[in-house]
């Protein structure tokens, strides 16, 4: 038993180690801030409150130039997530002209928007996108938090560091700004988030650091709406595992002990 | 001593067997239950389940077909003839005898699956002996309550479950 | 004129096609039993078994693997009946999967993490063939069987990771087939026969997919010949000593089984440990962005179980050589048993075989560690000398061992080897010492 841990133990601490050499992000010599999210740890969870503050910051300051076209309306209602009412989901799609067709004449034409739609996007495509955005592309925002090393603690270490003072060594092109965090440490959004950007709808003072919690939040339930789910299915599933393991190696011990006896 | 010892021996294994065998096959029956249910309609399906349709350029005597579920819904603004012609016909005369108003919410307005409940196909509105639909299929006719009155069809076109949301719109499933 | 008048003397040998018959079995199973003998065989092969009683847990990664076959395949026809394998649709239909399939999200991460686990397991394997010296007289072919499912196994990883289509998918798919370019004379056509297009796209996916399939089931086919294999050989064991009579073995059911079960649920008790609380650790995040054939990332990385082969790619500076240095550093394990020609198995009674096999663990790891780095400086020097010792440990070490160590005293059979064990006199597994 004590040489089984042992290798256990030695083997998980050489691989984690010899996988870390392209796991890590290396260009950042800078470590990240690290906040304390709801939803880190085993029995880490969204904070309901916070995915609505969320979303407001999203709609009201990203969604102008960061699409999120993998997420529908109707999400923001399911359990896990927001949960804005159906009511309220309703009414939000309901702001948005969302194209569709063709009709029974052959043409496209806009509607309201329904649920069921997809999130409508700021730009028709990449393409459109850079060419509003001077070249640069703002990335899709559906699963932005998993497509970084760091994820949330990354997102919003860019989101608060962006800094007066520039380094020496740096020099920065025309319409380009410094980031501590960012990986390369130049970056073409100008700082997104300024205190009171937004008013938010349950009084919450918007501060720069609370505005970036909350929209980090949001982006990691976008990313990963069955988040909760997961973590939940996961404690029973290992307890479950832990107990049938213990039974069946008592098992083991009762069927072996026929023998040993004999011996 | 050995007898006894074997058989306390046995008996303990069996119930550790048992208890075993009972946990690990909940385990196994979890394990295969997300591989069964994934096959299930997923969100973005259940999501379309219902659709709302807006029905305030309907005019009398008009009918539209909307998509519902992959499959066409005619909705009729119904004339007071039709209505009249659907409510006076004898439940004898109905290979499936059904009431006119048991298959409407409102009298004005028929809703019904636009699916021939033959074999399938999309009958015809405006056409056929009784002034409802006639499926060019094999020749059911249905009346102006899309109830079969001639041709092989066994039952009436289907009345979906339905709601008006307002005046101006109906809820379809 | 009769031609065929028959000689009276002459006898015609007689002929039982039918072979129905033989079962112990009555009734309704005897009656099939009788006709098609899978129920005797399986009591046979798969019950009544003799396996040696001295089996550690490293014995159990052989179940082990097959339940992550049989898991990825589960999961794998799941995800299959939801993906779509257009360049275009690709990486939504995997995110509507993750989002909207009952459990797709489940399904997804279990099958992404089982194959990082089934190379896990089957690292762990070969080692353990390596330490117990599994591969000798008379397991050489069964071993070799079992470096063509690890070709297999590496051509499905490969082939399954393209399908996401993220930037690390299509990246790492140009870089790869690239390599066949390589190849002297038909090279560049060969690597255009692959595509199907100028470049990796929608015609290469679409194959891709088809391929992960057909292979993924091939290797369920190459393991039937591996475990058949094992049953005619018979199961080696950590004392390296064959059995010889009733004494060293126990029947394979309930004494192994039951002991391969209490290894599979700790394997899988990680395994859902990892999945469900760091499901994206073993992962690249690159590969969450959309494939754009525009950019190319930073750093290409392959999946951590390529990189030490990648590290061995990446060391030799040219190109045809750098890839037959890769496939050959698998291949030679194959010539193994025939390298290492010590008559003594184990390497519990080897004393210098083990060091060398433990410095071949770290070697490996350390190819790990580079494979994932850089391919420069200090990096690349680390890497050419990991890649030196690899081979050196196929042609010099094995051979250079064979002929001088002296192996430890030996006990004659597997029960004295347990007796030993239990007096103290030997240690099975050591990591420092002897």
């Amino acid at each position: 038993m004590k040489n089984f841990l042992k290798f256990i133990f030695i083997f998980s601490f050489i691989f984690i180690f010899s996988t870390t050499s392209s796991i890590q992000a290396k260009e950042s010599n800078v470590s990240l801030l690290k906040p304390n999210w709801t939803f880190n740890g085993f029995f880490g969870k969204f904070d309901r409150a916070q995915l609505q503050r969320g979303y407001q910051v999203y709609k009201e300051v990203c969604a102008s130039c960061h699409s999120m076209s993998l997420l529908s309306y109707r999400n923001l209602a399911e359990p896990g997530g927001p949960e804005f009412s159906e009511a309220e989901v309703k009414a939000l799609a309901a702001q948005y002209e969302i194209q569709d067709g063709p009709n029974a004449d052959g043409e496209m034409f806009t509607r309201k928007g329904l649920p069921s739609d997809r999130f409508k996007s700021p730009y028709p495509n990449e393409l459109a996108s850079r060419a509003a955005n001077g070249g640069a592309y703002p990335p899709d925002m559906s699963v932005l938090v998993k497509a970084r090393p760091g994820e949330a603690d990354y997102i919003y270490s860019v989101l608060m560091g962006y800094e007066e003072k520039v380094p020496a060594n740096i020099k920065l092109e025309d319409g380009v700004y410094y980031n501590k965090y960012m990986s390369g440490n130049k970056i073409r959004m100008a700082k997104p988030l300024n205190s009171g950007g937004v008013e938010y709808a349950d009084g919450t003072k918007a501060t720069e650091e609370q505005m970036a919690k909350d929209v980090v939040s949001f982006l990691t339930w976008a990313a990963e709406p069955h988040l909760e789910a997961r973590k939940k299915l996961g404690f029973k599933s290992v307890i479950y595992l832990l107990i049938l393991t213990i039974l069946v190696y008592l098992l083991k011990k009762k069927i072996w002990s026929r023998i040993e006896s004999k011996v | 001593m050995s007898d006894t010892n074997n058989k306390d021996k046995t008996t303990r294994r069996d119930f550790i067997s048992t208890v075993t065998a009972t946990v690990g096959v909940v385990g196994v029956g979890a394990a295969v239950m997300p591989i069964v249910s994934q096959m299930n309609p997923d969100a973005s399906v259940k999501a379309l389940a219902s659709i709302e349709v807006d029905i305030s350029k309907v005019k009398e005597g008009q009918e539209i077909t909307v998509l519902w579920r992959g499959k066409p819904v005619f909705i009729k603004r119904r004339s007071k003839e039709e209505i009249e012609k659907a409510q006076k016909v004898s439940l004898k005369d109905l290979k499936d005898p059904e009431e006119d108003k048991a298959r409407v919410k409102n009298p004005e307005w028929l809703v019904v699956l636009g699916v021939c409940t033959h074999l399938g196909c999309v009958p015809i509105g405006g056409k056929g002996d009784f002034d409802g639909w006639f499926c060019p299929c094999h020749g059911s006719h249905y009346d102006t309550s899309g109830r079969i009155r001639l041709g092989p069809a066994p039952t009436n076109l289907e009345v979906p479950k339905y709601e008006f949301v307002g005046t101006d719109k109906i809820k379809i499933g | 004129m009769s031609e065929y008048t028959s000689k009276p003397e002459e006898k015609f040998e007689p002929v039982h096609t039918n072979k129905v018959g033989g079962s112990p079995y009555k009734g309704v199973v005897g009656w099939i039993d009788n006709r098609l003998p899978i129920i005797r065989m399986f009591r046979h092969e798969y019950l009544d078994f003799q396996v040696p009683k001295s089996l550690s847990y490293f014995w159990s990664f052989g179940g082990i693997l097959t339940i992550c076959l049989l898991l990825l395949i589960l999961t794998g026809i799941s995800l299959g009946m939801h993906y779509k394998p257009d360049a275009k649709y690709a990486f939504e239909s995997v995110e509507k999967i993750m989002r909207d399939v009952n459990f797709g999200w489940l399904i997804r991460y279990a099958h992404m993490n089982l194959a990082s686990f089934f190379f896990i397991a089957v690292y762990l394997h070969i080692f353990r063939g390596l330490y117990y010296g599994s591969y000798k007289e008379p397991r050489q072919l069964m071993w070799i069987i079992g470096i063509v499912i690890f070709f297999l196994m590496m051509a499905t990883a490969f082939l399954g990771y393209t399908l996401p289509w993220g930037q690390m998918s299509y990246w790492g798919a140009t870089v790869i087939t690239n390599l066949f370019s390589a190849i002297p004379l038909f090279g560049e056509s060969i690597v255009t026969w692959l595509w199907g297009d100028y470049s990796v796209g929608d015609a290469a996916l679409n194959r891709f997919y088809v391929l992960h399939w057909l292979i993924a089931f091939l290797i369920v086919g190459v393991v039937v010949f591996h475990v058949i294999a094992l049953h005619i050989v018979g199961s080696n064991n950590p004392s390296g000593i064959e059995p010889k009579d009733t004494r060293d073995t126990v029947t394979f059911a309930p004494y192994t089984t039951s002991k391969d079960l209490v290894g599979m649920l700790v394997f899988l008790l990680i395994f859902v440990a990892v999945m469900m609380y760091a499901p994206n650790y073993l992962g690249h995040p690159d590969n969450y962005i959309p494939a754009n054939p525009m950019v190319t990332p930073a750093h290409i990385v392959p999946e951590w179980y390529f990189l030490p082969f990648y590290a061995i790619l990446r060391s030799i500076p040219d190109k045809l050589m750098g890839v037959v240095a890769m496939v050959s550093s698998i291949a030679v394990l194959g010539l193994l048993p025939w390298l290492d020609f010590s008559k003594v198995r184990s390497s519990v009674f080897r004393p210098i075989w083990k060091q060398c096999v433990f410095l071949f663990v770290l070697n490996f790891f350390v190819l790990m560690y580079i494979g994932g780095a850089p391919a420069e400086g200090i990096y690349l020097l680390i890497g050419r000398i990991a890649t030196a010792f690899w081979f050196a440990f196929f042609f010099i070490l094995a051979p250079l061992v064979s002929l001088v160590e002296k192996p430890l005293p030996m006990p004659q059979s597997i029960h004295e080897f347990e007796d030993w064990k239990k007096q103290g006199k030997i240690k099975v597994f050591q990591f420092f010492g002897k």
